[in-house]
């Protein structure tokens, strides 16, 4: 507890230090090259008094989060599947390590071809930024999911079928818990590149958009929002998970004391 | 009593296991190569050999976990092809059987809920058993929460909730330190008089052996192992270590595993 007592304060420190550096050095080399903690601040107030950051910000977090839910329910169960059954495996496993080093940007212009220009090339986006992380997360976990578990429930009268809901899914939670998280992060990467290259509107059109104007403030406050968004969102999913999955081994990564 | 005894019998007839995927005669690897054996209904049979000897492919095979190359083995009145509720499995270790997302008492139920048993029912059923393993007031608890004897006392109460004739045990207190292990086995023995089942205990210690079986099979070191003699343990329980019958018989067992 003590422990805890302690940490607040020196956290608050630190990002104190980290913006009064900030400060300094923008102060060396200029607003435009780097504008500093005040100078984005005013940038900041500007859009937000505009009603653009909010909204900006609303349809990046909505993109991602749609593609995200829905890349992930369809990833898990595939995963369950591939993990599952040894013969589909042979065929996913080298497709799936072949084109999981293929990004999301990569596809961006194949996508608006196929899925139009609106919204749904861009969560389609995020759908593929998404299900091959967490495919590769949950069959990993199937396959790791301990024999003797699966012999015991068999020999306890379980059939095939109550053996995936009851023994195998469980088996699992951590592995796919972690690669959904995973996958949050990739999502985020890939929205702002679809936003930079087609949109009129997001976070990533914002960055993109202010050096048309050198409006250097903008970028940063931009960059600030993005990693703000994704904090807090590894931050709610992680307590969510360690909240309602406690029982199936999901720990918090911040709790780890090494 | 005769028909009861009949369904958990165990008949083994010049069983081989070979996991080399050759299938001519002269080229197969075996683990364990012609071994007869007849286990009677009721009976404690322990099979005692030094390491990697293929007791726990035995095992294994009884359970249907694994098939078997050539020759016949049967439970009950049926061939063995896959495992059956008749023959549970308490694992060596507790830890990669149990399920640690479970409580003691879910694990225990988890049987009685893939039968679709009414909740009422499984609690008492659960009730009884986890009273008769000692683990009464934990029930609630993961088995993270749990000592490594506790835990062996959890498996043992989640075979035992599905009422099987047969219960194979793969050296459950191997991992146990010595004072848990002595306790544990005094509490096999018991629970094994109440409960009438076959029981099929695998082990390496000699002492574990005298101190639960009714028969010993001694297997020969592998590959190719099987079971070479058979010793039978004509001492009342709870069997004492003392006696100078128990020492003669360590004595004589000793001597196979000597040369």
């Amino acid at each position: 507890m003590s422990k805890k007592l302690r940490k607040g304060p020196l956290q608050v420190l630190f990002w104190i230090a980290l913006i009064v550096i900030w400060q300094l050095v923008s102060l060396i080399y200029g607003p435009e090259i780097l504008p500093g903690p005040i100078y984005t601040a005013k940038g900041g107030y500007e859009l937000l008094m505009d009603g653009t950051l909010l909204q900006y910000i609303g349809i990046s977090a909505y993109r991602v989060l749609l593609g995200w839910t829905l890349g992930s329910l369809v990833a898990v169960p595939i995963g369950i599947i591939i993990g599952k059954v040894g013969f589909i495996r042979t065929f996913a496993e080298p497709f799936l390590n072949f084109i999981r080093f293929i990004p999301p940007i990569a596809f961006i212009t194949l996508f608006l071809v196929w899925f139009g220009i609106g919204e749904t090339s861009k969560v389609m986006l995020i759908m593929y930024a998404t299900f091959f992380i967490v495919i590769l997360n949950t069959f990993t976990g199937v396959l790791s999911v301990e024999e003797d578990k699966i012999r015991s429930a068999r020999s306890m009268g379980a059939s095939e079928w109550q053996i995936v809901v009851h023994v195998i899914i469980p088996a699992t939670v951590p592995y796919i818990f972690t690669g959904i998280r995973l996958a949050m992060g990739t999502s985020f990467m890939a929205i702002i590149g679809a936003e930079m290259i087609a949109s009129n509107e997001g976070v990533g059109y914002l960055i993109w958009n202010s050096r048309l104007f050198f409006r250097t403030d903008w970028i940063f406050v931009g960059l600030i929002c993005l990693g703000l968004m994704g904090f807090l969102t590894d931050r709610a999913v992680g307590l969510l998970g360690r909240r309602l999955l406690a029982r199936y081994g999901v720990v918090s990564t911040t709790s780890l004391k090494r | 009593m005769g028909a009861v005894s009949r369904s958990n019998e165990i008949y083994i007839e010049r069983l081989n296991k070979s996991y080399s995927q050759q299938q001519t005669a002269g080229d197969l690897h075996y683990i364990i190569q012609d071994v007869d054996l007849v286990v009677k209904g009721g009976e404690f049979f322990v099979l005692l050999g030094p390491s990697g000897c293929g007791k726990s492919t035995l095992l294994s095979l009884i359970a249907g976990f694994v098939s078997k190359t050539s020759g016949y083995l049967r439970v009950g009145e049926k061939e063995v092809d896959r495992p059956g509720q008749d023959r549970a499995v308490v694992f060596q270790q507790a830890d990669s059987s149990l399920f640690p997302w479970l409580t003691v008492r879910e694990n225990v139920e988890f049987g009685l809920r893939m039968k679709r048993i009414p909740a009422a029912r499984r609690k008492e059923i659960s009730d009884r058993f986890i009273g008769m393993v000692g683990l009464k007031g934990h029930e609630n608890k993961f088995p993270r929460e749990l000592s490594g004897g506790m835990k062996q006392r959890v498996q043992l109460a989640r075979v035992l909730s599905n009422d099987p004739g047969i219960l194979l045990m793969d050296e459950p207190f191997g991992a146990l330190d010595a004072m848990t292990r002595r306790t544990m086995q005094r509490e096999l023995v018991k629970i094994w008089q109440e409960t009438d089942k076959t029981v099929i205990f695998v082990t390496h210690d000699i002492q574990e052996a005298l101190l639960l079986g009714g028969r010993i099979g001694i297997m020969s070191a592998g590959p190719s192992s099987r079971i070479t003699d058979i010793y039978e343990v004509p001492l009342p329980y709870p069997r004492d270590i003392a006696a100078p019958e128990f020492h003669d018989l360590y004595n004589r067992i000793q001597a196979h595993f000597d040369e």
